[in-house]
């Protein structure tokens, strides 16, 4: 029997109702951002529940430690400001945790009463509860505006704003703004940009923070996240990159209009043109050679492409997501000669839907798109419900619609809570690409293994 | 394992004294040894506020109330009134097992969310309220439709009481709400009493068809985590014992309306659900009694318990069968398994009662328990329900509302008269009665109430216990120092834990993690210390 079984394809109009979202709150983004940062402890402001959730979902990702703070607010400080629950925070994290940087961020809660971040933190200075040599960094992180993406983006420009500086002096790096992103990817945009002999500064990496080694010791702060030093010479470099226009235009644009360090805003660097732009725009911002070793891997890349052609050419797919992940994505699918049939978003943006447009109008088939509030995955289902679909890419909760349906799951994206490999294999670049070939086609092969008559059952694929 | 004495008042020292003053202070009260032996039961420190920035495991009164007590329910819609987080993040991370049963209706797989916006905030979200309640019965036809408030609502005073009036009104099914903003309360605990207060006025009692069977009981606070209630139902059905509801795990909204013709309450979950099985009792009549289904002879002693409440011989000849036939499949993992983790230690920091419900298993595997605490539990869950009257509401706590209910007019009726809750006294079944956990624990064991992320890791420092019990949060810190961590609240996605079968998968997931191979194997043999690796391999 179906697990979402009240779900039909009868779609009524919705205008308040949203079930089953594409998309979480805020305060989950900006303590991803953090964590990004050596040496620094995200900080929630607000009552601790969000804390808890926002820990516990990041932990059920990547099955590792998240250690954030919280402000606790009881009802009287609902009532009557947060400020001396914060203070109380910073003295006792900076006592009991010692970081060199504490990141706070705002949840609906201290959004809808007011609590001003800035004369508080200056507040703690005064106070002497930051000690000599330790830092505060803020972002207003409300819940009720935009979703877990608009919350990244604004613990990066948050970041940016609280160390980026300028000498004078050239460092001859580049910036690169990784996006909502898994640590893998990172690790894979560094290995590429290492390939073209470009210096990066990456900010914020969250590699080595949260896929990290179990040695018998707990490290509450690890190795990796972009150090402060890093940070503070962003100024200072050639230029920014910031991979996902949701999640790092506000950071690009603060770094242009401080530093005037030009910024360049591409998609992620998933699929085969994507990144074939990110190459490029490397290649043209610093002059630097593209690798005969990275025009192999592309080329392993549109060699896969060609000979699993059979395999992929028509198969409808459905995805669900964030946008900065979902437009390359569904860029990769046009390019495979499948069918991007429905994609719903919870984060909104007009250029969401422009960009959808401009990717399917050659497809031979009406494509259903939405994002924004209501853009959910109960949509979704009612769409699948009335014209199914052969493949499902997005995060864990759409293995209910995948059983129901029976529609092999590309699990892709934010939050996977079931299976291993997103903070370990990358889906960006070529060698990214290819992992999710691999991924595509195992889906759809072991389908028709699954499902060929005895007579047509194949040996060879 | 540590081989010098444990003292208690030097752990105490040790666990607080890096914090500053003020702090310092709170926490040692927060801080006592047990009482076993039966030594005077020490006052603790709990359900006070969270001290900010100290790494609580805590979460909120929404959590509690939507999270915990009425979102297992499975024909009831659960909308969340709120920005988007709150309801996504509790879209099914509690396991709440269900069987959607012959009517079909289950929800618990969706997420309902009014998703307010900025709108909202600066002109309210009523409007927006009612006409999500209006398209969820418009898509879903549920039986009700439950609200709960997130905390900006409270602030900006939005009536979503109001708005569930006039929702039943129109739609004709039950619609109720509850005002469980975050900030409420210290903890969960705020919101489990939030929902004990509206399941009570708006569903028990709503439905006068009598139930038919032998022996009806209800269990409050029993959430079917892993299965656990599939398994507690299975063995109260081999019993002949006729399970009217339980509050909430695999539960309808139907089951809690005739909840009233129970004779009996059973109390797993005494944080939860005790404040129904008090309102209850005034209202209807229905003593509760505690029991406890975690543990093989815990679940016999439950069961021989709720046997003699009934005194009934065919009962009582019943479960001494049943536990004659469970048993020697227990007795049988014991004997096999218990020589690998005779002598062993724990820890458990667990909500609001399993580190308490637990201690029997252990015990049962011959193991110890070196440290237990809970995140939001009361004084009367670690003391003893004789404390109650001791218990000063704090300033924090005193907008939860305590309901009043009084004796139904017609529907009061006692089940036991004064004399028989004597006569059962004497018989070891005393009603309204919880011990509490300290009084469970050893003169050398350590209570902890709220501990934070800086006392797990000084704890497990200076006592070294071969596994630690907890949350999702906690996991992967302790086995990032080497160490077996299991998961009690989600059993890391095992279980069931409860009854007889759950006694038998508990034995074999502690046997398999604290004599895990990999922890031997954390460090690389080039990290090792000893003489210079030789010039020769041996070759396999």
């Amino acid at each position: 029997m179906a697990l979402l079984r009240h779900t039909t394809g009868e779609i009524k109009e919705r205008k308040a109702l949203t079930v089953n979202p594409a998309k979480t709150c805020q305060p989950i983004g900006a303590m991803y951002a953090a964590l990004g940062v050596h040496n620094c402890f995200p900080h929630s402001h607000g009552s601790q529940g969000c804390c808890a959730y926002h820990r516990s979902t990041l932990t059920r990702h990547y099955k590792e430690p998240i250690v954030a703070g919280t402000s606790s607010f009881t009802e009287g400080s609902s009532v009557f400001g947060g400020q001396s629950n914060l203070i109380t925070a910073i003295d006792n994290i900076f006592t009991l945790y010692d970081p060199e940087i504490i990141a706070v961020h705002t949840t609906c809660l201290s959004e809808t009463i007011g609590d001003d971040l800035m004369q508080i933190s200056q507040k703690a200075k005064d106070d002497g509860k930051v000690p000599e040599g330790k830092v505060l960094i803020y972002a207003s992180t409300p819940s009720y505006v935009g979703t877990h993406i608009t919350g990244y983006s604004n613990m990066v420009k948050g970041i940016l704003k609280g160390f980026a500086a300028k000498t004078g002096t050239p460092n001859g790096k580049l910036n690169i703004i990784p996006g909502f992103c898994e640590p893998s990817d990172m690790a894979e945009v560094r290995r590429l940009c290492a390939m073209m002999g470009i210096d990066i500064i990456m900010v914020p990496d969250t590699n080595g923070v949260v896929n990290g080694p179990l040695t018998g010791k707990y490290e509450m702060f690890p190795k990796g996240g972009a150090t402060r030093e890093e940070i503070a010479s962003m100024g200072d470099s050639m230029g920014t990159v910031g991979l996902g226009r949701w999640a790092t235009t506000d950071g690009v644009n603060f770094l242009d209009a401080e530093f005037k360090v030009p910024g360049t805003i591409l998609g992620m660097p998933i699929g085969l043109q994507a990144t074939d732009r990110f190459i490029e725009t490397l290649h043209k911002l610093t002059g630097k050679p593209v690798p005969e070793a990275i025009t192999f891997e592309r080329g392993q890349m549109v060699d896969i492409i060609s000979d699993y052609d059979q395999y992929l050419y028509g198969k409808k797919v459905a995805l669900a997501g964030d946008p900065d992940q979902l437009l390359p994505l569904v860029e990769l699918i046009v390019t495979l000669g499948m069918i991007p049939a429905y994609v719903v978003s919870g984060t909104a943006g007009k250029y969401f839907d422009d960009r959808m447009a401009e990717l399917t109008k050659d497809v031979p088939y009406d494509c259903k798109y939405k994002c924004g509030p209501l853009a959910d995955m109960y949509l979704l289902h009612q769409w699948i419900k009335n014209d199914p679909v052969d493949l499902l890419i997005g995060n864990t909760y759409l293995k209910y619609i995948a059983r129901d349906e029976d529609i092999p799951l590309l699990r892709h994206g934010f939050p996977i809570l079931d299976r291993m490999g997103h903070q370990y294999f990358p889906t960006f670049g070529y060698t990214g690409g290819m992992r999710l070939l691999e991924k595509i086609l195992a889906a759809i092969m072991d389908r028709q293994d699954r499902d060929a008559p005895e007579t047509r059952f194949e040996l060879q694929m | 394992m540590s081989s010098k004495p444990i003292n208690v008042e030097e752990i105490k020292k040790e666990l607080i004294a890096k914090m500053p003053t003020k702090v310092a202070r709170k926490r040692a009260k927060a801080i006592v040894p047990g009482a076993g032996g039966g030594e005077e039961i020490p006052e603790i420190q709990a359900n006070v506020r969270t001290i900010p920035g100290i790494i609580t495991q805590r979460g909120c009164t929404y959590a509690g109330c939507k999270g915990v007590v009425l979102g297992p329910s499975r024909d009831i819609v659960n909308l969340t009134h709120g920005p988007i987080g709150c309801g996504f993040y509790s879209w099914l991370t509690r396991r709440n097992e269900t069987d959607a049963g012959p009517d079909g209706d289950n929800f618990i797989p969706y997420c309902f969310s009014t998703d307010m916006t900025e709108h909202d905030i600066v002109f309210g979200g009523m409007k927006k309220l009612s006409a999500a309640i209006q398209e969820a019965y418009d898509n879903f036809h549920p039986k009700a439709i439950s609200v709960f408030s997130t905390c900006p609502v409270g602030l900006i005073g939005d009536d979503i009481h109001a708005v569930a009036r006039q929702m039943q009104e129109k739609l004709g099914i039950t619609v109720f709400a509850n005002s469980c903003e975050g900030y409420r309360g210290v903890s969960q605990s705020a919101g489990h009493h939030i929902a004990n207060n509206q399941i009570m006025k708006h569903i028990i009692g709503t439905n006068d068809t009598p139930v038919e069977g032998k022996y009806k009981i209800n269990i409050l606070g029993e959430y079917n985590i892993g299965g656990d209630a599939f398994e507690i139902e299975r063995i109260l059905e081999k019993c002949g014992i006729t399970l009217i509801s339980t509050f909430s795990g695999n539960s309808t909204v139907e089951s809690f309306r005739r909840a009233h013709f129970a004779d009996l309450n059973t109390v797993m979950c005494h944080r939860s659900l005790n404040y129904v099985a008090e309102m209850m009792e005034t209202k209807f009549g229905i003593p509760w009694i505690k029991v406890n289904f975690i543990g093989a002879h815990a679940t016999a002693k439950s069961l021989r318990r709720i046997a003699t409440y009934f005194e009934d011989q065919d009962l009582i000849d019943k479960v001494e069968q049943v536990i004659a036939e469970e048993m020697p499949a227990i007795e049988a993992t014991i004997k096999d398994i218990r020589p690998r983790t005779e002598g062993k230690t724990a820890m458990m920091f667990v909500g609001g009662s399993r580190a308490h419900h637990y201690q029997e298993l252990f015990g049962e595997l011959g193991m110890k328990v070196l440290c237990a605490g809970y995140e939001f539990a009361h004084r009367d869950d670690y003391e003893g329900r004789h404390v109650l009257p001791k218990i000063k509401v704090d300033a924090d706590s005193r907008n939860i509302e305590e309901l009043e209910v009084e004796k139904d007019a017609t529907r009061y009726n006692p089940r036991k008269t004064p004399e028989q809750l004597e006569a059962l006294k004497a018989k070891g079944v005393e009603v309204k009665d919880y011990d509490g956990m300290i009084g469970q624990m050893s003169k050398d064991a350590l209570i902890i109430d709220d501990i934070s992320q800086y006392e797990t890791e000084k704890i497990i420092e200076i006592m070294k216990p071969d596994i630690f019990c907890a949350g999702i949060k906690e996991k992967y810190i302790i086995q990032k120092m080497g160490m077996p961590m299991k998961q009690l609240h989600n059993y890391d996605i095992g279980g069931p834990y409860a009854g007889f079968v759950g006694a038998v998968n508990w034995y074999r997931d502690i046997d398999r993690m604290v004599n895990s191979k990999i922890w031997a194997l954390t460090k690389a043999p080039w990290q090792m210390e000893g003489p210079e690796l030789e010039a020769s391999y041996v070759a396999e």
